[in-house]
């Protein structure tokens, strides 16, 4: 069992303008040890998130839907007193911004010692003590001395470390930094990066960072979550999102960042400007934008589909280029089978007017079965190939749109096909997943 | 100096201090030296990008060089003609050349002309437009100020033809910045250092305000813009991947000094200064594999404040090769080879 586990979370803050949709079925596991990256531009729902498994929402916002499981334990709905012992607990956050993070009325020492009197039941002196170890673990020079030190006496790379002293003071599982480097100097953040990698790697908690700096995910993360507009768009491996991006934002967001490689040439930006919240549209958030969108993008928000164990994605495209796969072999299969495909000209036109038109598919249209030859030609071929051909030629029916709908109803029914690149279904043997 | 040739520098700066009296006590002030004795200059058409941490003075240095701040010291030549303020009292002649023919006297740019060739693009897109004005008073501000229209209805095709050109809505005129996102808001901000016609223009991180997807569509038209009207830049970032892609020449400043000055390919592969060094193994690069091979040289400490800079190089107290030579005196800023200038005693050791 994941450490957390975010299920489908929808929070949404209710203003006088109407309901600002922040985060729309965000789904991620975090295991213990790991560094998860979440990445997007401002308004994509990352810090949502974040407030979210803490609780720390601004009053106007609310977790409408959804599950949050840290450690087998319900966290939404749970109530203050539960929630009080997880933050800085079991949880904690480091902000953004070390200038306003700390209280300046209030010296460093006193700021440290809080949690670990709250949390623990060390005494004064206990905690005086643990407070200086942990600045002594981020390496801060004569701890003793900056104990009693106000923060402005502090550089921004200082007050950043002591945020992290504060946020590791109690040992928590989870250690979510919120851009805890955008507001410092290069050499600064990678003071800071480095440290808070030889921490995570000798206390062996997991991080959640939240960045809209790949440079710095590249760096840090094992895995990654890309948000747009508060829905998830892809997760994955760093690799995998870096080398093998399957959401076209994703494959934006990475064209867009300057590298040694674009010298002389022009970069190629995401064309348009982020989306309103208040108004989201049916279809995929990012299709306005997307340069590949199809019809189907902006009628209906794609699912999210399994590309490997650890890589999923929600883009219309990868059902398409799947479905065509998909496609040919069932045709091959059915072929096999003696099937005959006379009915392919009708076949073509529902996939027209379907929305995904002719463009996806010439040869392998014949393949794309329509639901009434769909059913025809899974009884004969069930007949005819025991197994995986059966199942792969039940698969055709991905591609026309009407047969798209029909699919997302059974799909709680199908288990994973045999071929593992593909969220796929198996009409016959039903849900064993 | 008649600054035809296309190898004459546009803008010239020459041993440019900008110093802020900081209260450090009763009746006691003490100069913060922001920008310490700092040359370079800028050819036509081209961008040098001038990077360093916080604090650092590369934004004092912009500033001064538009005399946005009254130079302490030192002079800006723009196109061979020394820039002085009306009641400017630095002594030009003491930075003559003999190209020059030995005085800057006679040659002399009045501020009100240069102010009609250099602009500035500044890095807050949220505080740089003032929320009361409509988009066209705001970039109809500087036409204005230089009295460049005749009427109201040249001043009304001004204002379109600049916005059509950053790529904004001619409907999006009479409206206000708030209603504007932060990267149209940056294109308001262009437009208006468009608006009288400039050659050189000042860009002041003008996107790191930005999305990433955003940043991308500005930099794109700073480049277009460069070669659609010749423009000159001096791009002033801390993001170095940005100021690698859109620079030709990069500078790099530490504490008001200037420790290192290259074309932007060389600077990247072979920097010579211990500081550059570090500060660009410090840049994350978007790529796991090299990220995670990526050895950084780890700078110890923060810079230090800059009322009381270390002896000699500043950069010496965080500088692993510093010898008792560093604190005894300031290393030159030269030559070392060509186009290529370091500040550094011991740039031939560490570089063996």
């Amino acid at each position: 069992m994941a450490l957390l586990e975010v299920r489908d979370l929808h929070t949404s803050f209710f203003t006088d303008a109407g309901e600002v949709k922040a985060v729309n079925g965000v789904s991620f596991d975090l295991d213990r040890g790991k560094v998860l990256g979440i990445v997007g531009e401002s308004g994509s729902g990352k810090s949502v998130t974040v407030y979210s498994i803490m609780q720390i929402l601004a009053p106007a916002g609310r977790i409408v839907s959804g599950s949050i499981k840290f450690d087998g334990q319900e966290l939404v709905g749970a109530g203050e007193r539960v929630m009080r012992d997880i933050r800085g607990n079991k949880i904690s956050i480091i902000f953004q911004d070390p200038m306003t993070s700390l209280n300046p009325t209030y010296t460093i020492g006193h700021q440290l010692m809080e949690a670990i009197l709250l949390h623990t039941d060390r005494n004064k002196e206990q905690a005086w003590d643990r407070a200086v170890e942990m600045l002594k673990l981020v390496n801060v020079n004569e701890p003793e001395k900056r104990m009693k030190q106000y923060p402005h006496e502090f550089s921004g790379g200082m007050r950043q470390r002591v945020m992290i002293a504060m946020a590791l003071a109690c040992e928590p599982d989870i250690l979510i930094a919120d851009e805890p480097t955008t507001a410092l100097d290069v050499t600064i953040q990678a003071q800071i990066l480095e440290l808070m990698q030889q921490l995570q790697r000798e206390l062996g908690m997991a991080i959640i960072m939240i960045t809209h700096d790949l440079g710095v995910v590249a760096q840090m993360c094992d895995e990654i979550v890309v948000m747009y507009a508060g829905s998830y768009c892809e997760r994955g491996t760093a690799d995998e999102i870096f080398y093998d991006p399957r959401h076209e934002y994703t494959k934006g967001l990475l064209r867009s960042i300057p590298t040694t490689g674009t010298v002389g040439q022009k970069l190629q930006p995401i064309t348009g400007t982020p989306i309103d919240l208040l108004n989201l549209p049916k279809g995929c958030p990012f299709a306005p934008r997307c340069d590949a969108a199809m019809k189907i993008c902006i009628r209906q928000a794609a699912e999210n589909m399994e590309l490997s164990s650890t890589h999923k994605a929600s883009c219309w495209i990868n059902v398409q280029r799947s479905a065509r796969d998909m496609g040919v072999s069932a045709m091959q299969k059915a072929r096999k089978a003696g099937m005959d495909f006379d009915d392919a000209s009708d076949i073509a036109a529902a996939l027209e007017a379907g929305g995904l038109g002719a463009s996806v598919l010439s040869a392998e249209v014949h393949a794309a079965q329509a639901e009434e030859s769909l059913e025809d030609a899974r009884e004969r071929a069930a007949k005819d190939v025991q197994g995986t051909g059966a199942d792969n030629l039940a698969d055709g029916d991905i591609i026309g749109d009407a047969a798209l709908l029909h699919s997302r109803e059974k799909s709680n029914s199908f288990s994973s096909s045999p071929n593992p690149t593909v969220h796929s279904k198996k009409p016959k043997k039903g849900g064993n997943r | 100096m008649a600054a035809q040739g296309n190898d004459a520098p546009l803008v010239e700066v020459r041993h440019l201090k900008e110093y802020f009296p900081v209260n450090t006590g009763f009746f006691k002030t003490t100069p913060l030296k922001a920008v310490d004795d700092v040359s370079f200059s800028i050819k036509r058409g081209e961008t040098l990008g001038l990077v360093g941490e916080s604090g650092c003075g590369k934004t004092t240095v912009g500033r001064t060089i538009l005399h946005l701040y009254e130079p302490t010291d030192g002079v800006v030549v723009y196109d061979g003609k020394a820039v002085v303020g009306p009641k400017e009292k630095v002594d030009i002649d003491k930075f003559a050349t003999p190209a020059d023919g030995g005085s800057l006297k006679g040659n002399i740019l009045s501020l009100n002309e240069y102010r009609t060739k250099t602009t500035m693009v500044f890095q807050d897109p949220y505080s740089s437009l003032n929320p009361r004005m409509t988009v066209s008073d705001i970039i109809a501000e500087p036409l204005d100020v230089h009295k460049m229209c005749a009427n109201a209805q040249e001043r009304e095709e001004r204002v379109l033809e600049l916005m059509n050109r950053v790529g904004l809505n001619s409907e999006h005129a009479s409206r206000y910045a708030h209603e504007f996102s932060g990267g149209q808001r940056q294109r308001i901000g262009i437009a208006r250092s468009l608006a009288v016609n400039p050659e050189f223009i000042v860009c002041d991180e003008p996107v790191s305000a930005l999305d990433v997807s955003i940043q991308a569509q500005v930099i794109n038209m700073f480049d277009e813009l460069q070669e659609e009207m010749g423009l000159t830049y001096l791009f002033i970032a801390h993001d170095l991947l940005v100021v690698r892609h859109i620079s030709d020449r990069i500078a790099v400043m530490y504490l008001g000094k200037m420790v290192e000055l290259a074309d932007a390919a060389e600077i990247y592969d072979r920097p010579l200064h211990p500081y550059s060094k570090s500060l660009l193994s410090a840049v994350p690069i978007p790529d796991p594999k090299i990220a995670r091979a990526n050895k950084r040289i780890p700078l110890q400490g923060d810079i230090p404040s800059p009322l009381n800079a270390p002896s000699g190089c500043p950069f010496r107290t965080r500088c692993q090769y510093a010898t008792e030579a560093c604190a005894a005196s300031m290393p030159e800023f030269k030559e070392v080879e060509k186009g290529h200038f370091v500040a550094c005693h011991r740039t031939a050791d560490i570089n063996a």
